[in-house]
């Protein structure tokens, strides 16, 4: 029997997705750089050396850092230029999802996807590596949907935010986001905080790509072709 | 053998060694270097031009507010000015004004003061609420007659950096913001030398680096080309800073 083909992802989707994930993998080494030019995180307007921080970071290896070498000026440039290809792409990209309907048709969180029963019956399908509906082949699962979901309209959304925030320009320009954030400090700790929440869904999501076979994954993000698993 | 550590950061080791690579092209570092230009594009397109910075309350100050880069320019020519209570210091006003001048301490208390209190936000990340006073910048500049052919104000200091004065510079938007002031006061007081005696820039939109402590001379100037190595401070000319230092 011959595989089953669809066609799974949107020529926007793809086209976003790689951008995003060159960003994102750029936006997160530049900023652990940026980090360790004073990793304490503190709450409310101000915080220095003497002031009391909530979280001490650690020093971030060379390793994950762009540059490899400890230089704050270089790792701003990567950082400040990528940020506005992030913010830019996602507004473009949530621009197209709405006309092509992208997001009513994949994203939409139907009450049965919500649902205790439909959510515990999803989990028991990721643990035994299940990750489709064989009714429905071209649907996200319901937790693939909520994680989504959650990352394009909430982490995104805030990391660029509060992002803006740590701006002294854009504190002038729109002094409602920081009183929206509770002041500069708490802005830059939300951001951190932001960042490690994309961070972690990167990790899950790379390690579900392995686990559901990522050539087949691989492809139907470069084409759009995915094969319907057996 | 493989070291676990070794094994993880491979993958991700090589494409982030491969930005250090990419970005010593020129074609790659221009573009990249451009990220400035564009927020200040989109951010002035964004705001009024005299959009202030925010403004808090007495009980919002730091308790304590940290000093930064040169705490004492430690100069014998400074030592003297600090021993005489800076009473033979006076900032220089050049350049292309109509009326060159040579301003006391007393002389900037003549002008109408601002007081403000304001956050300043270190490009490492830490901020500090402190209370700053003095004139205006754009009243002083308007007193020495600024020329047409005036782009750019250039702040050179009485610290040193590898020998040369510390030097910073705005244009003239940020120069005649209400906000940007010659501080001679920190918290109701006369200014301390680790926050930049007898007088410092503030420039409120614009990262600490900016605030050039120790003013010992305003020029104005059409173009930055030729003034240390062409990029408008000792930071951007030394280690890559964005001159434009309003993100």
């Amino acid at each position: 029997m011959a595989a089953t083909v669809i066609h799974r992802h949107r020529l926007a989707t793809r086209i976003w997705h790689w951008i995003n994930a060159v960003a994102i993998f750029i936006l997160i080494g530049s900023g652990l750089g940026i980090s360790n030019a004073h990793p304490h995180l503190y709450w409310g307007r101000f915080g220095a050396n003497f002031d009391h921080a909530w979280a001490h970071l650690p020093r971030f290896p060379a390793w994950l850092t762009i540059p490899a070498s400890y230089n704050l000026a270089i790792s701003r440039r990567w950082h400040l230029f990528f940020a506005l290809v992030l913010a830019f792409s996602l507004l473009a990209y949530m621009m197209v999802s709405l006309l092509n309907r992208h997001f009513q048709r994949d994203l939409r969180v139907r009450r049965r996807d919500v649902g205790a029963a439909h959510l515990v019956a999803d989990l028991r399908a990721h643990l035994a590596l299940r990750f489709h509906d064989p009714e429905a082949p071209g649907e996200y699962n319901a937790l693939q949907k909520l994680s989504y979901v959650a990352v394009i309209f909430l982490a995104l959304p805030l990391v660029i935010l509060t992002g803006l925030a740590l701006s002294p320009g854009m504190n002038a320009a729109w002094p409602w986001l920081l009183d929206l954030f509770g002041g500069r400090q708490s802005a830059r700790s939300l951001h951190f905080i932001a960042m490690a929440v994309i961070a972690a869904f990167t990790i899950v999501h790379l390690a579900l790509v392995l686990l559901a076979g990522w050539r087949n994954e691989l492809r139907s993000m470069l084409t759009g072709r995915w094969r319907v698993p057996e | 053998m493989i070291r676990r550590r070794t094994l993880l950061s491979g993958g991700a080791g090589l494409m982030l060694a491969g930005c250090d690579r990419v970005i010593q092209q020129p074609t790659v570092r221009a573009i990249i270097f451009k990220g400035e230009d564009m927020h200040r594009g989109l951010q002035r397109a964004l705001s009024n031009r005299d959009a202030l910075a925010p403004e808090f309350t007495p009980a919002q100050m730091s308790p304590r507010f940290r000093t930064n880069g040169t705490r004492d320019p430690g100069t014998p020519a400074y030592a003297a000015l600090r021993a005489g209570r800076f009473a033979d210091w006076r900032l220089t006003v050049d350049g292309l004004v109509a009326r060159p001048l040579s301003l006391s301490l007393a002389d900037l208390g003549r002008f109408p003061q601002r007081a403000q209190i304001t956050r300043h936000d270190c490009v490492e990340g830490w901020s500090a609420i402190g209370k700053w006073q003095g004139p205006q910048l754009g009243e002083v500049l308007k007193a020495a007659g600024l020329r047409d052919a005036a782009r750019y104000i250039v702040f050179r200091c009485a610290d040193l950096y590898g020998g040369a004065p510390y030097y910073e510079s705005i244009d003239l938007i940020d120069a005649f913001h209400p906000q940007t002031i010659l501080a001679w006061a920190m918290n109701d007081r006369f200014l301390d030398v680790g926050h930049g005696a007898p007088l410092r820039l503030r420039v409120e939109r614009q990262l600490g680096y900016k605030h050039a402590k120790y003013l010992m001379q305003v020029t104005a100037v059409a173009s930055l080309a030729g003034i240390g190595k062409g990029r408008g401070g000792y930071w951007e000319d030394n280690v890559d800073y964005d001159w434009w230092a309003g993100i």
